[in-house]
């Protein structure tokens, strides 16, 4: 197999702000090959859309890239103005949480799905209104809806207008950023089963972020879990849910209880504390403050990843102890 | 035992530019006994806002009543502010409920100065955020919610809350803008003011392991209408009618099969005939007989009783 769809080393991620620099993503290490699905988990704050955004530099121009963002070998960071624009749409593609902000609400969708199949001559005049209706046809909706604007369609038939426009120009990435998190538990159960089916159709990798574990789980292959700006742990999505090495996995999963579980029943578990600030992050491990099972050299050890298993690695001084 | 507040025949109804009128609420009953949780799950659209507002007094109801402690609620202002103080509200997003230039001690005083609350305002105040898990007190007293962390914020209004010594709290989401870590414990601190305080709540939510998490009694709502209530260990291990299936069966970690419904809750200016939810049923699509088929589809169904008994609305499952 040659080399993957998507590899980031140790990518960073600084925002130079008035109060100076904040560091939000600390060196990310992450790959996506061809067909596969990973999903990205974490608290806000913790850097996760920032990956997305940096994979095709849509940061602000206060933050500083670093690292390499390798997409098909090539490197999207040391890329002319150019080859990124080429590159956006047509490699790699990004759906936004909240869709019914991102689309124009004085234009029917239809001219906007077509916006950027035109742009970077995906086909011409004529046949782009057949390429909608396919585009919007794949996703579930019936082709005679492009005409339609933003209002008249529901939060999830815009989720799926979102979706078919990342798909406009055969991209094979998709980066999905909170793709269901403000719809209802029935239409998000549909827009991840079109996710789903979409990828193995299409054959096309996928990164997608989300603060809900079982979402991801239950979507993708391989899970990683982010805490102040890095990768805590990462494995394949069923382990990383059911038994999670780091402290912070434990908690982020019992805080999505399992129906039926007597153990969550009237016991509803949190973590105490909050996110830790990007800009004064504590030192030694940065979730020893808010850690149930921190011990002494946690406050001044920063643990790396490091393997626990086969395909598993996690930060975590217990996980490495002999 | 008498209902602490209780919906009675409830209906409310908007009317839209069309002309035709949206049933928000098409006939519901709902008793909360003082130290109770329930929670109230459904789509967005299916009334379960309208439902919250109206049990506040915020929204007067087209038909039936609602009553504290066994009175309809007054309807001039003067009259609702004495329940205005014993229920309160609590909403999803906690920045847009506080006023960004106000204090923490400004926002949590000013229910009292609104209701003259006898005695003094600072232990009050005092009292009130450490109730609701800001510790120590005198330290938030100067800070402004940008300062504050989102669970934080939302101490801030359940403190608020507090300051009134309600004895029930309509809660609107209050978790679902706030971070997974978080989450629990917020929720942890309504289930420790019910065993302190003997607070009621009614918590309005779309997520299903949030009732499962504090709520004693589980209330399902579709298209206007209460279709299943009971135990939360019954309804949502055993679910009878079958959009609770349907619900249940789409969490990520059901182990079941899902049951995913396709189309949008729909409209309630056009609520369908016979059982609402017919044009959606799996089990109606998967075959009923003759008869339970002929009665989905144009026999309406009572509407359920609001108290402690279990009950569902369903021609082929229901008895």
């Amino acid at each position: 197999m040659g080399e993957p769809l998507l590899e980031l080393r140790d990518m960073t991620v600084t925002y130079h702000t008035g109060r100076g620099p904040v560091p939000a993503v600390r060196g990310v290490d992450l790959v996506v090959d061809t067909g596969q699905t990973v999903g990205l988990a974490g608290e806000s704050g913790c850097g996760k859309s920032t990956v997305a955004l940096a994979v095709l530099r849509l940061l602000p121009t206060t933050a500083r890239l670093g690292g390499k963002v390798l997409l098909n070998g090539e490197d999207v960071v040391a890329m002319k103005w150019g080859r990124l624009r080429a590159v956006r749409w047509a490699s790699a593609s990004v759906v936004f949480q909240g869709a019914m902000h991102a689309l124009n609400p004085v234009r029917p969708v239809g001219e906007q799905l077509a916006e950027p199949i035109l742009l970077h001559g995906g086909a011409g005049a004529n046949t782009v209104s057949s390429r909608v209706g396919d585009l919007l046809e794949q996703v579930g909706l019936p082709a005679r809806r492009a005409r339609a604007y933003p209002h008249e369609l529901s939060g999830g038939q815009r989720q799926r207008v979102m979706i078919a426009m990342a798909l406009a120009c055969d991209p094979q990435l998709i980066i999905a950023d909170e793709p269901t998190t403000a719809l209802d538990v029935m239409v998000q159960a549909q827009v991840l089963d079109l996710v789903s089916r979409l990828v193995s159709e299409l054959g096309i990798g996928l990164m997608m972020i989300s603060h809900d574990l079982s979402v991801l789980a239950s979507t993708c292959q391989r899970l990683a879990v982010m805490y102040a700006g890095r990768i805590i742990e990462q494995g394949p999505a069923r382990q990383v849910l059911q038994a999670p090495a780091h402290p912070y996995t434990k908690a982020l999963s019992a805080a999505f209880p399992t129906i039926g579980d007597p153990e969550s029943r009237l016991a509803p578990r949190g973590l105490p504390g909050d996110p830790p600030d990007p800009s004064a992050l504590p030192p030694g491990c940065p979730f020893h403050p808010r850690c149930p099972s921190a011990f002494a050299d946690c406050v001044d050890t920063d643990v790396a990843l490091r393997p626990v298993d086969t395909g598993r690695s996690a930060a975590c001084l217990l996980e490495v102890r002999p | 035992m008498t209902a602490l507040l209780r919906a009675d025949q409830l209906t409310v109804r908007y009317h839209t530019r069309g002309g035709s009128a949206a049933r928000a609420i098409d006939g519901v009953n709902l008793d909360i006994t003082a130290g109770e949780i329930i929670a109230l799950v459904g789509e967005s659209g299916c009334g379960k806002t309208t439902l919250a507002r109206t049990l506040l007094g915020l929204q007067r109801p087209t038909s039936g009543t609602v009553l504290y402690e066994g009175k309809p609620l007054a309807t001039s202002v003067r009259g609702l502010r004495e329940y205005r103080r014993k229920a309160q509200l609590v909403l999803q997003d906690p920045t847009g409920a506080l006023n960004p230039r106000h204090t923490v001690y400004e926002a949590v005083a000013e229910g009292l100065r609104i209701h003259r609350v006898p005695g003094d305002e600072r232990e009050l105040v005092t009292e009130a955020l450490s109730r609701a898990g800001l510790r120590p007190p005198e330290r938030f007293f100067g800070m402004v919610p940008h300062e504050l962390s989102g669970g934080q914020r939302q101490r801030v209004v359940i403190a608020g809350a507090l300051a009134l010594r309600p004895s029930v709290l309509i809660a609107d989401e209050p978790v679902a803008s706030l971070d997974a870590s978080v989450r629990g414990e917020i929720l942890a601190l309504l289930l420790r003011l019910r065993d302190e305080l003997g607070l009621a709540a009614l918590v309005v939510t779309h997520d299903l392991g949030l009732a499962w998490n504090i709520a004693d009694r589980v209330a399902v709502m579709y298209l206007g209408r209460i279709v299943e209530i009971g135990p939360v260990e019954q309804v949502l291990t055993a679910p009878q009618h079958p959009y609770t299936r349907a619900l249940l069966s789409v969490l990520p970690e059901s182990g079941r099969p899902a049951v995913v419904l396709t189309g949008e809750t729909p409209d309630p200016t056009c609520v369908p005939a016979g059982c609402r939810f017919h044009p959606r049923c799996p089990l109606l699509a998967s075959g009923v007989d003759d008869e339970t088929g002929r009665r989905c589809r144009s026999v309406d169904l009572p509407v359920l009783d609001g108290d402690h008994r279990s009950a569902v609305a369903c021609h082929a499952v229901g008895g």
